[in-house]
């Protein structure tokens, strides 16, 4: 009929890692474009230091510690994790609402990465994360917080709760691909986080609960990673809390990477 | 390498229940304009859909010049282009941002993206409204937008899902006009529509396809042929009587015939020139008055009423519970 076919182009047979890689920069540039026009997702990584740190600082911190300044080394790790959890939940709500815009058909119908358009938010939500973790850091030193430390002991925690949080975003992500709605994914969320937080020793000294539920707090993820924190920012030293937190990360990502992108293929 | 741009056998798409597409057989060959008509629910976009690796086929199988599309995904996105229903764009970028970041997926680099995106916004008109965002653009422009952004990599199949569903009719007229340029300059094309003019208008072959089957396909003159020759259109005097002259009609000529209730229309299509003797009689002797009477060369509508047996509709209810605006939309289009 025509000429066409012998015009098709050479065909590749997948994406590279180079390109792959590519191409997640360029998810997450839009994704830092889309954020910058829309400040409101800064709302709940701005808030909640600014309200959570003093609110449970002043009214736990007479009871739980005799004192708020005593109380804070205590209580800023906590606050730390429980605004990562938080603020990575809701990078998996925007990108299950984001995929029930057309734009990802488009995605999908592209030659490209089928890791990219998940990734990209993923990545550039590290600024929120480190939003809410500098904010709640500075909360506290002006509540008095003097962590023993000091900068570098206090920068690694930080970064230690950055990592935490990209890692967790990925089950948050695979949830995404796999709810049918923005709600449906949130309201499970919730159900997940709040015991999770809660049911640890972000809060309160872990001795001063019963046995049983003594026994869920210690093999709760997030006593570690508020242990970890502790030392660290506190004492500054580098215990093997660190180093579970560490492996308990990778673990995540090694299994929720593979998962979500599973999930995202087999919407289609 | 084949001919054929899009091979498809037995294709199947399973809902829970619901057989949305039911076994449907493709071939559009290279370079040609293929149509699939349809009324609202046929399985036009879940069909395009699986064609476009959006969706995985249940049974059958297809290829996109020869490329398996369930087992090589990958490289049947490099041989496609899609338009989809809804626009795949990104509403909260601009225009330009749009299209650079997509070209920029395909691999072009930031200062050759920025040239592909300015061409296609000067060819789509689109360069005063460039750099403004999605949220601020009307459908026409969101259509041709996502047109654009389906060429960057000058596929050489495009898939275009209903391309003037919900517009006006200028810029209708101007997406035909783009569409006819693309096929100009040799594109395949595999589109899907629910107005019956405009398969008419632009398709080389169409496929009419109701409830996930393919009820008929052929060229629309081989698809007018096939109903009849020519077709008795009458303006009834009494738009009341409407129901009375149909079925007086449908009876002598044992065939259906299609209505236009807002011009108190009628239209039956023709085998013999004495059909239409017989039914001007049998309205005659029903004591239905004709205000107007034409012999006209056949419309697609009657293609599809013919086709189907029914004006084409998956909620044979929509028009008495009150239809949502899109069951309106093509109510009118069928019986126009
Ligand atoms: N994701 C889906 N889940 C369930 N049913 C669907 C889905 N997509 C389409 N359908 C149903 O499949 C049928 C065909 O839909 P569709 O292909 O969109 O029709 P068309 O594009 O011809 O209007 C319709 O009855 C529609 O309700
Ligand atoms: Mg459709």
């Amino acid at each position: 009929m025509t000429t066409l076919t012998a015009a098709l182009p050479e065909l590749r047979a997948r994406v590279s890692p180079r390109e792959t890689l590519r191409q997640i920069l360029l998810m997450t540039g839009r994704a830092l474009q889309k954020m910058r026009r829309n400040p409101e997702q800064f709302f709940d990584v701005t808030l909640q230091p600014l309200l959570f740190t003093p609110m449970f600082g002043y009214i736990f911190g007479g009871a739980v510690a005799g004192g708020v300044s005593k109380y804070l080394p205590l209580l800023i790790p906590g606050i730390l994790v429980q605004t990562a959890l938080t603020s990575c939940m809701a990078t998996g709500v925007t990108l299950r609402e984001d995929m029930e815009k057309g734009v990802f058909d488009r995605f999908k119908s592209l030659p490209m990465s089928r890791v990219a358009p998940l990734a990209g938010p993923a990545v550039a939500d590290t600024v929120r994360y480190a939003i809410a973790t500098t904010l709640t850091i500075l909360v506290g030193l002006a509540m008095g917080y003097r962590p023993g430390g000091g900068v570098v002991g206090v920068v690694a925690a930080g970064l230690l709760v950055v990592v935490t949080a990209w890692s967790l975003s990925w089950v948050f992500t695979f949830l995404g691909t796999m709810m049918k709605s923005a709600q449906g994914l949130q309201g499970i969320s919730m159900m997940v986080l709040f015991p999770l937080t809660f049911l640890s020793n972000a809060y309160v000294p872990a001795s001063t609960l019963p046995d049983w539920l003594q026994a869920f707090v210690k093999v709760n993820p997030v006593s570690h990673v508020v242990s970890a924190l502790r030392s660290l920012a506190n004492h500054g030293t580098v215990n093997s809390e660190v180093g579970w937190a560490l492996l308990a990360c990778a673990i995540v990502v090694a299994v929720f990477v593979p998962l979500a992108v599973r999930g995202y293929r087999r919407q289609l | 390498m084949t001919d054929l741009a899009v091979e498809a056998q037995g294709l199947v798409k399973k809902f829970g229940e619901l057989r949305a597409v039911d076994g449907i057989d493709l071939q559009v060959h290279a370079g040609e304009v293929y149509g699939v008509l349809g009324p609202n629910g046929a399985g036009k976009t879940t069909t395009l859909s699986m064609l476009a690796t959006l969706l995985r086929i249940d049974a059958g199988s297809a290829r996109i010049f020869g490329v398996d599309v369930h087992h090589e995904p990958h490289k049947v996105r490099q041989l496609i282009g899609l338009t989809g229903q809804y626009a795949s764009v990104d509403e909260k970028l601009t225009a330009r941002e749009n299209l650079v970041l997509f070209a920029r997926i395909h691999g072009q680099r930031k200062q050759q993206a920025r040239e592909t995106a300015a061409d296609l916004l000067e060819r789509f008109g689109l360069t005063d409204a460039g750099d403004r965002l999605l949220e601020k653009f009307s459908g026409g422009m969101r259509r041709r937008l996502d047109l654009a952004a389906s060429l960057i990599s000058s596929p050489p199949l495009i898939f275009l899902d209903e391309p003037t569903t919900g517009l006006d009719p200028r810029t209708r007229g101007q997406m035909w006009d783009t569409i006819r340029d693309l096929v100009r300059q040799g594109s395949t094309i595999l589109l899907t529509t629910q107005y019956l003019d405009e398969a008419d208008q632009l398709a080389d072959r169409i496929a009419v396809i109701d409830h996930g089957r393919k009820v008929a396909e052929g060229t629309s003159g081989e698809l007018k042929a096939s109903v009849g020759r020519s077709t008795l259109a009458v303006r009834l005097a009494d738009p009341a009587d409407m129901d009375a002259a149909a079925r007086a009609v449908a009876t002598v000529l044992g065939r259906p015939a299609s209505r236009t209730p807002e011009a108190a229309r009628l239209t039956v299509p023709l085998e013999r020139a004495d059909d239409a003797a017989e039914a001007l009689i049998a309205l005659r002797r029903s004591g239905i008055s004709v205000q107007e009477v034409k012999v006209e060369e056949p419309t697609l509508d009657e293609v599809f009423l013919a086709l189907t047996g029914s004006p084409a509709s998956d909620e044979p209810d929509h028009a008495s519970t009150g239809p949502a605006a899109s069951g309106q939309l093509d109510e009118m289009e069928i019986s126009r």
